[in-house]
């Protein structure tokens, strides 16, 4: 689990004035499943943003397998395809059905067949039990059903990393399930996954690792039992003690 | 050309008139309307081009990565591109027929082609208004699909050619309509130049038997017909990119089922 895959030092992001993120040192290893938590605002989706470049940093490094991705020499966009994201709104290619989002990124960048690029696209959308539609327009699809195509999408560029900014926060309640049993399977097949989530139970059950986030710094980091049973951090437990009792859970 | 033993006749009405132009002048009308056509389809045409070209390329980002030459060259191109909308779209096309067809002529002392000097006219006026248009289509794309774009490492030029070019166009489709139906009509104005279209058609038949109102009511129901029928083809092209409202589901399958990854 040493083997260090993302890496940042003292990452720090400002929007104008406002210093969203103020100085983050932050790993994860080789297989390893991080959830990011904290309260909105606190800079959990920046920072995500800021490991494949979205969100240019405004000082500190990114290294990815040890390479500094903001140094020049870097090939921004190749790192980046090493690097799946999934985002809160799916973010789905409109104009393409659902098979030719799996496919367009594998053929125009990875430079694959069409044969082989549909193989692979109908492989992960098997794996996501999306693979019934693959002729329907992503707004002929449930939220659910966008987030799992989206899922299947960032899969069939063969990543190392997947990045979940809030997978589940724009679906409807009864959609969540679906889609957190599809990147809890994935965790258990052993990707690496960087995951920000409001949904707590999930978080509890996935992660190697909790990183708890608070006003652009890492407040708390630890296992997930300790950071839910046992959190050290004022801040941490008055986070936990606030989401849990919305939820009825405590 | 008289084709029918028709001799105009001092008395004859009104009625009378139109009969006479649409039955023996129908020939010189049609040619003038085929002018009008080639004129506005081309003009649009290419114009659409080149508002594409323009809308893509001044959406090209610069990156804090990129080179000094690049980025000056990007920057100072993209400085043109903003004289030749403001250009085009803050003068008239009429002043704009007159400079460039009797500059040319009297700069190098090169006569156009009139009917290419039209068509060259309408092609970059047309441009400018849509580059504006196109910029709209793109800027009408949400920001999430750029940004997945990104994270699956396709270029500036891949992801507007694949994605987010097809769904701007589509929703421009109507302010393409409209341009095409504003082409029609305007080429009118190239008779500045006498680009033997349909109005200076018109009055040249207008001005051999000095009969205005009867020619023209003829030559406004050609516009109306062009326009009208122009206008229904386009609807009929966005049905057609809207593509099936409905779509097949594979069957065999167990949606249900996820499987583990290998």
């Amino acid at each position: 689990m040493n083997d260090i895959i993302i890496e940042t030092k003292n990452l720090k992001k400002n929007f104008g004035k406002n210093e969203v993120l103020k100085g983050i040192d932050f790993t994860a290893s080789r297989g390893e499943v991080v959830c990011i938590i904290g309260a909105s605002g606190s800079g959990k989706s920046t920072f995500l943003r800021c490991l494949n470049l979205l969100e240019m940093p405004t000082s500190g490094d990114v290294f990815y397998e040890g390479a500094n991705i903001l140094d020049k020499s870097t090939d921004q966009y190749k790192t980046r395809t090493k690097m799946g994201m999934v985002f809160q709104q799916f973010n789905l290619f409109n104009n393409l059905t659902v098979l030719q989002n799996c496919m367009i990124g594998q053929t125009s960048v990875l430079k694959r067949s069409t044969t082989e690029a549909e193989d692979t696209a109908m492989k992960y959308l098997d794996t996501v039990g999306m693979s019934q539609f693959v002729n329907a327009k992503p707004n002929q699809i449930s939220g659910g059903q966008k987030q799992r195509v989206a899922i299947a999408r960032a899969l069939s560029m063969e990543p190392d990393v997947l990045l979940f900014d809030e997978p589940t926060s724009a679906l409807d309640p009864e959609m969540v399930g679906d889609v957190l049993n599809v990147i809890f399977s994935l965790a258990k097949s052993g990707f690496t996954m960087i995951v920000v989530t409001h949904e707590m139970d999930f978080a509890r059950e996935v992660s190697d690792r909790v990183v708890f986030m608070d006003e652009g710094v890492i407040a708390e980091e630890g296992p997930p039992e300790v950071i839910f049973n046992n959190p050290k951090n004022d801040r941490t437990r008055a986070f936990l003690t606030r989401i849990l009792n919305k939820n009825g859970l405590l | 050309m008289i084709l029918l033993d028709m001799v105009p006749q001092a008395e004859w009405t009104f009625w009378k008139w139109v009969e006479f132009f649409a039955l023996d002048k129908w020939p010189e009308f049609l040619t003038g309307a085929g002018v009008t056509l080639l004129i506005s389809i081309t003009g649009t045409i290419v114009g659409f081009i080149i508002g594409l070209l323009v809308a893509v390329f001044c959406k090209i980002p610069v990156k804090a990565t990129d080179s000094f030459v690049k980025t000056a060259f990007i920057k100072f191109f993209k400085f043109l591109m903003q004289v030749y909308i403001e250009v085009f779209r803050g003068t008239p096309m009429i002043v704009q027929a007159m400079v460039i067809y009797y500059g040319t002529a009297s700069i190098f002392h090169y006569s156009m082609n009139r009917l290419f000097a039209g068509i060259f006219i309408v092609s970059i006026n047309t441009g400018a208004y849509l580059s504006e248009i196109v910029r709209g289509g793109i800027e009408s794309i949400d920001k999430g699909q750029f940004e997945a774009a990104h994270t699956i490492g396709l270029r500036h030029g891949q992801m507007m050619r694949h994605i987010v070019l097809p769904q701007a166009i589509r929703n421009i489709m109507p302010a393409i309509g409209n341009e095409f139906v504003i082409n029609i009509k305007d080429t009118s104005i190239l008779s500045v130049i006498s680009v033997t279209e349909l109005f200076f058609t018109s009055k040249s038949i207008a001005g051999t038997y000095y009969k205005y109102f009867e020619t023209f009511i003829i030559t406004s129901i050609i516009y109306f017909v062009l326009t009208f029928t122009v206008t229904r083809i386009l609807r009929a092209i966005e049905k057609k990119m809207d593509g099936p409202s409905s779509y097949t589901m594979l069957e065999n399958q167990d949606a249900a089922v996820i499987k583990e990854l290998d």
